[in-house]
């Protein structure tokens, strides 16, 4: 048990690629499913394990040493309150949809092949988890690769529903690898100058020895590194899907499966946010990236352009699962415009959003994954009057319609409330504004479909169907419930987040 | 938590999950428990004067608070859910009483709300309770309205929450100690020396109060949604949205003096479009707004006496209104109709019906000896009375005496609308060949005993007085309130606007009608222009566009020689060179950013 307990963060990643391997191997007849469902939930605890750890340690770090060779050499995996909350956020969400799993990718993909969409789920996850809790920059391109890649064939399984997962599939293939080629450049630049690819390492010689001199007596350095940033924020912003770099992101959330979409809306955006705060605040530092290179001024048109324009376009979709995608990049909007005000307000709010909309958006896809199961699409006219037909379903489905809006008493209530009080405290009146738009239109989508839903006819010669499999909906009220349940009692989100955000900024707990 | 400070308002949302549970006899049980119940912990509440303290995000709110109004409008919202149950009684709608205990309970949350959170947190509750309510009345276009109702209460709470969001942030940069607090925004009493950026967080709250109170331009939501609820949920509706706005704005906005102009144009408003109204129902929704821009008259002038007559006033006028709804709703339950032209002569059948109007309609006009008297008239006191204390210190008062004018017009108005001209033509007029039979006896239980609760409170207002904000205030007034000038000048006034309406009558004979309102802007005109006028202004640019960016590069290649349908559409979201052109731009933009914004001169 100590050993355990020693080697936690290193175990967090590699028990899901081993896990991942052996599934591969030995997962076949239903065996898969509890290989992933035992490893989803030991990583679970152990995540909660090193969150407490970290809270209680007094640096309010944990560092591990891979083989014991020393950073910057080794490749270091640090924890602080910030990747241990993300963490959770991914441990907790997978395995909450690995139960909700069972039933529905086995209606959705050829059954002689589960095992390998347990491996792919397992590496996807190990990828995840990687990028979040390592603290070397070159570690984390070789683990979003991971989980990259994992992805890509994720999505392309829902061919057996819709043939243009395989285009999406590909689509996002193309642009993610672009994306992390950008950042494996930067990295790279960065790498000539500083000579380090530990993330506290870079920092520390860019601030001690480039920063100092880099106005006069270096502009070699000073071109090499302003353009290694700009390729990190390009490459890093495709991955999270910020506006206008969303374009992989609808049809792959679309056509994948039920249960990759809802995996995928909940981490793999919000993993790419933490890696993009991740660089902004450790590796390149607030004062420099912002204050200096007004990086912010970039990402917060972005992210207010994201909320509007992601908002609108979810309003005129009519497949619900695509409006679903357009309404997460207009989230990610907020999330990253938390992020660019970059005070302990903004960073807590964007913090708090990513647990907030992860649990919001993986209760809502999980929702309509049930719609597909029983009525084999999820267009707008087919949960015309679903709500008499499957109650509990629709009733999680518009709990998490009422998060998107930020209704009171929800989970999203609270990030906006901290999200309006950031842009008031560094005086972005308009940014308040475009959040209020932002919620104004996201009730005009929700709207649509709650109509649908409760006042629409369902068509008479539509086959009978019953509520969901008792597997699936127990997943999706637990999520949904826990998206209310936050609105009410926020004081444990809030504390982790504000933790991580004054951890950010370095202004003590 | 302990027993002396339990929220009233979770008594009837508690009611709200377990009214749907409960089956049959028990359900009606629970529907007449709950508001006694509430009522009784409001008044233990506020014997008490507890407080609460509830942390939420790191601050800390008070949602059980005895502000100065608190016990007139806890006791009547009370009264008033009790005799709504009562009218409601014999009336088989699943999804109403739910609905009515949300949205009771939203009300009463506000009035105890201690902090500006609670108080939205609760103001949002009762936009989602009335919402369902009026959708739950199922007739034409409930749905419809339900949903104008709700994109118009969600707008106001955005501007409230705003509001409140830039407040608070100002007050704890100014060092407040309980920077939440819901208390008098002081410096809001003179108009034009706050018009500013720093007092915008008190505009976007003031605004966010009176669309809630159907100020212009949002007066319209009343008539348009109001009518469309079912007999019972009407009047429930009638009461709780309107005083609620009315509570918040005395408890924040007192003595502001821009909420008498709001309050003044409501008073005409009503009057105006009730005269031309032909339905009853939304003659009576307009002449609340006109009754509720009395309130608004009583918060602007501000003094201790006025403050009184409009809480008193909202006391009166909910027990009147919900009784002339109850009236017209037993009317619409017996015949189905609504409309004036289509009902006449029902004095033979529903006597009951018909008494129990006049009372309503008696009241609403001020007459002695019903409520209406002893609370309007106190407000007129207090327009007087600060008209002469002005004078006395010689400032400016002409604006009291408009005041004053436009407020007894207004009075005499009513009188015509909701009184004679809605008793006249529902029950006299010509005969309509209806024979409806006299309402159940729960309904007529409901009618009878509000009516009562009118006379009595308009012979013996010392009860009412005695909860009053100030309280001293009004018991000097008592003494005075039927004085002879008081009553000679209302009822000269009455009977001569009684003969001007049977002197006009031919001119005021209802027709199958519509009348336009401002709402017509948002309804019609919009979408209209939106239609006809924007839509073929866009397509037109579109093309030009399309000209520019398609057709002349087009031409200038090989390709532009080909058929039409050979060529190559622009590229959807299937296509990746677009969003590679947008990575390289984005970069591109990174750099521009990096090397070109940065401050020249070094770190």
């Amino acid at each position: 048990m100590e050993l355990v307990h020693k080697n936690l963060p290193a175990l967090i990643v590699v028990l899901p690629l081993c896990m991942g391997l052996i599934t591969s191997i030995i997962g076949r007849r239903g065996l898969g499913w509890w290989l992933a469902m035992g490893t989803t939930s030991a990583v679970l605890a152990m995540s909660v394990q090193l969150l407490v750890n970290v809270l209680e340690s007094g640096t309010q770090t944990v560092t591990y040493v891979m083989g014991s060779w020393p950073v910057p050499f080794g490749i270091g995996y640090v924890v602080d309150p910030l990747n241990a909350a993300v963490l959770l956020i991914v441990s907790m969400i997978a395995t909450v949809v690995t139960l909700y799993a069972r039933k529905s990718i086995a209606s959705e993909i050829d059954p002689r092949r589960l095992h390998f969409f347990y491996a792919l789920w397992l590496f996807c996850m190990t990828g995840l988890l990687g990028i979040t809790i390592t603290g070397d920059a070159f570690n984390l391109y070789v683990l979003l690769e991971i989980s990259s890649l994992s992805t890509y064939t994720l999505v392309a399984l829902g061919r057996n529903r819709n043939r243009r997962a395989l285009t999406a599939a590909i689509n996002y293939l193309v642009l993610g690898s672009i994306g992390a080629n950008f950042y494996l450049l930067g990295i790279a630049y960065l790498y000539q100058v500083t000579g380090s690819l530990n993330i506290a390492d870079i920092h520390h010689i860019l601030t001690t020895q480039v920063f100092p001199t880099w106005s006069t007596d270096a502009p070699m350095y000073r071109t090499t590194v302003f353009v290694g940033f700009a390729l990190m924020a390009v490459g890093l912003s495709l991955k999270l899907a910020l506006f206008p770099l969303h374009g992989w992101l609808p049809n792959a959330y679309t056509y994948a499966p039920s249960s990759v979409s809802a995996l995928l809306a909940s981490t793999a955006t919000k993993v790419g946010a933490y890696a993009f705060i991740r660089v902004l605040f450790t590796l390149v530092g607030v004062n420099f990236a912002f204050k200096l290179l007004h990086t912010d001024t970039v990402l917060m048109i972005s992210a207010g352009a994201a909320i509007l324009m992601g908002s609108w376009l979810a309003f005129r979709q009519t497949n619900i699962k695509k409006l679903l995608a357009y309404s997460s990049i207009g989230q990610i909007g907020y999330i990253t415009l938390g992020f660019a005000l970059g005070n302990v307000n903004g960073l807590t709010a964007s913090v708090i959003h990513l647990f907030n909309h992860a649990l919001t958006k993986g209760g809502m896809f999980m929702a309509l994954g049930i719609v597909a199961y029983r009525t084999g699409h999820t267009r707008l006219q087919d949960l015309q009057g679903l709500g008499r037909k499957l109650p509990f379903t629709m009733a999680a489905f518009t709990a998490g319609g009422l998060g998107l809006i930020g209704v009171p008493l929800t989970a999203g209530f609270v990030s906006k409330w901290y999200l309006v009080s950031a842009c008031f405290e560094q005086g972005r009146y308009e940014m308040a504004a475009i959040v209020l738009v932002g919620s104004l239109i996201a009730l005009l989508y929700t709207w649509k479909v709650v109509e649908a839903i409760y006042f629409g006819k369902r068509p008479e010669d539509a086959p009978a169907i019953k509520e969901a499999p008792i597997t699936m909906l127990v997943p999706t009220l637990l999520l949904a419930g826990a998206s209310i349940y936050f609105g009410i009692d926020a004081s444990t989100s809030s504390r982790i987040a504000t933790a991580a955000a004054k951890f950010l900024l370095g202004v003590g707990p | 938590m302990q027993m002396t400070d339990f929220p009233p308002a979770l008594i009837l949302l508690a009611g709200a999950l377990l009214i749907p549970a409960a089956k049959g006899r028990l359900r009606w049980i629970l529907a007449f428990a709950l508001p006694v119940l509430a009522l009784a912990d409001a008044w233990q509440v506020i014997t008490v004067g507890a407080e609460s303290h509830v942390p939420f995000l790191g601050m800390t709110l008070n949602p059980v608070h005895v502000h100065p109004a608190t016990p007139v409008f806890a006791t009547v919202f009370a009264i008033m859910v009790l005799g709504g149950v009562l009218y409601a009684f014999n009336q088989k709608r699943e999804h109403e009483l739910p609905a009515a205990c949300v949205y009771a309970g939203g009300a009463l949350g506000v009035l105890f709300s201690g902090d500006l959170v609670s108080m939205f947190i609760f103001w949002e509750v009762m936009t989602l309770g009335s919402t369902v309510l009026i959708w739950s009345g199922k007739r034409d276009d409930s749905q419809g309205a339900g949903l104008r109702y709700f994109g118009m209460h969600a707008a106001g709470g955005v501007m409230l929450l705003m509001g409140i969001i830039i407040v608070v942030s100002q007050r704890v940069q100014a060092g407040d100690p309980d920077p939440l607090a819901f208390r008098h925004f002081e410096s809001m009493i003179t108009l034009w020396s706050t018009l500013g950026w720093d007092s915008a967080g008190m505009w976007l709250i003031l605004l966010g109060m009176l669309v809630n109170a159907g100020a212009p331009p949002f007066s319209s939501w009343i008539p348009d949604s109001y009518p469309q609820g079912s007999p019972s949920g009407t009047v429930i509706l009638s009461a709780f949205t309107t005083k609620t706005a009315v509570f918040t704005l005395m408890t924040a906005f007192a003595g502001v003096e821009v909420v008498i102009y709001f309050g003044l144009y409501m008073a005409i408003y009503g009057v105006v479009y009730g005269i031309l109204e032909n339905d009853i129902r939304r003659l009576l929704s307009y002449s609340l707004v006109n009754q509720v821009g009395f309130m608004l008259v009583g918060i602007g002038i501000g003094t201790h006496l006025s403050i009184d007559g409009a809480a008193g006033h909202a006391f009166a006028h909910i027990i009147y209104k919900a009784l002339l709804f109850m009236a017209t709703g037993s009317v619409l339950w017996a015949t189905g109709r609504s409309k004036m032209n289509q009902l006449g002569g029902l004095y033979r059948t529903m006597p009951i019906t018909m008494w129990c109007l006049i009372i309503g309609g008696l009241s609403i006009s001020g007459f002695p000896l019903t409520s209406g008297f002893t609370s309007k008239s106190m407000v007129v006191q207090a327009i007087t009375d600060e008209a002469a204390r002005m004078a006395a210190l010689g400032q400016s008062h002409t604006y009291l005496i408009i005041t004053w004018i436009l407020f007894e017009a207004a009075t005499a108005g009513v009188f015509i609308d909701a009184c004679v001209k809605l008793t006249w033509f529902v029950f006299f007029q010509k005969d309509s060949g209806l024979r409806p039979p006299e309402v159940p006896w729960n309904m007529r239980a409901a009618m009878i005993g509000f009516a009562a609760i009118c006379v009595f409170l308009g012979i013996f207002p010392g009860p009412l007085y005695a909860i009053l904000p100030y309280q001293g205030e009004a018991a000097e007034y008592a003494k005075v309130v039927y004085s002879v000038d008081h009553v000679m000048l209302m009822l000269g006034m009455l009977l001569f606007a009684g003969l001007s309406f049977f002197v006009l009558l031919p001119l005021l004979k209802r027709t199958e009608t519509i009348t336009l309102d401002i709402d017509w802007i948002w309804r019609r005109f919009i979408p209209k222009f939106w239609h006809d006028v924007a839509t073929p202004l866009l397509e037109s640019l579109d093309r030009a566009q399309k000209t520019v960016l398609e057709w002349l590069p087009s031409r200038a290649t090989e390709e532009g020689a080909l058929p039409v349908q050979v060529r190559r559409r622009l590229p959807g979201t299937w296509a990746v060179s677009v969003p590679v052109l947008v990575i390289v731009l984005m970069l591109l933009t990174y750099l521009v950013v990096y090397f070109w914004l940065l401050p020249r001169g070094g770190a």
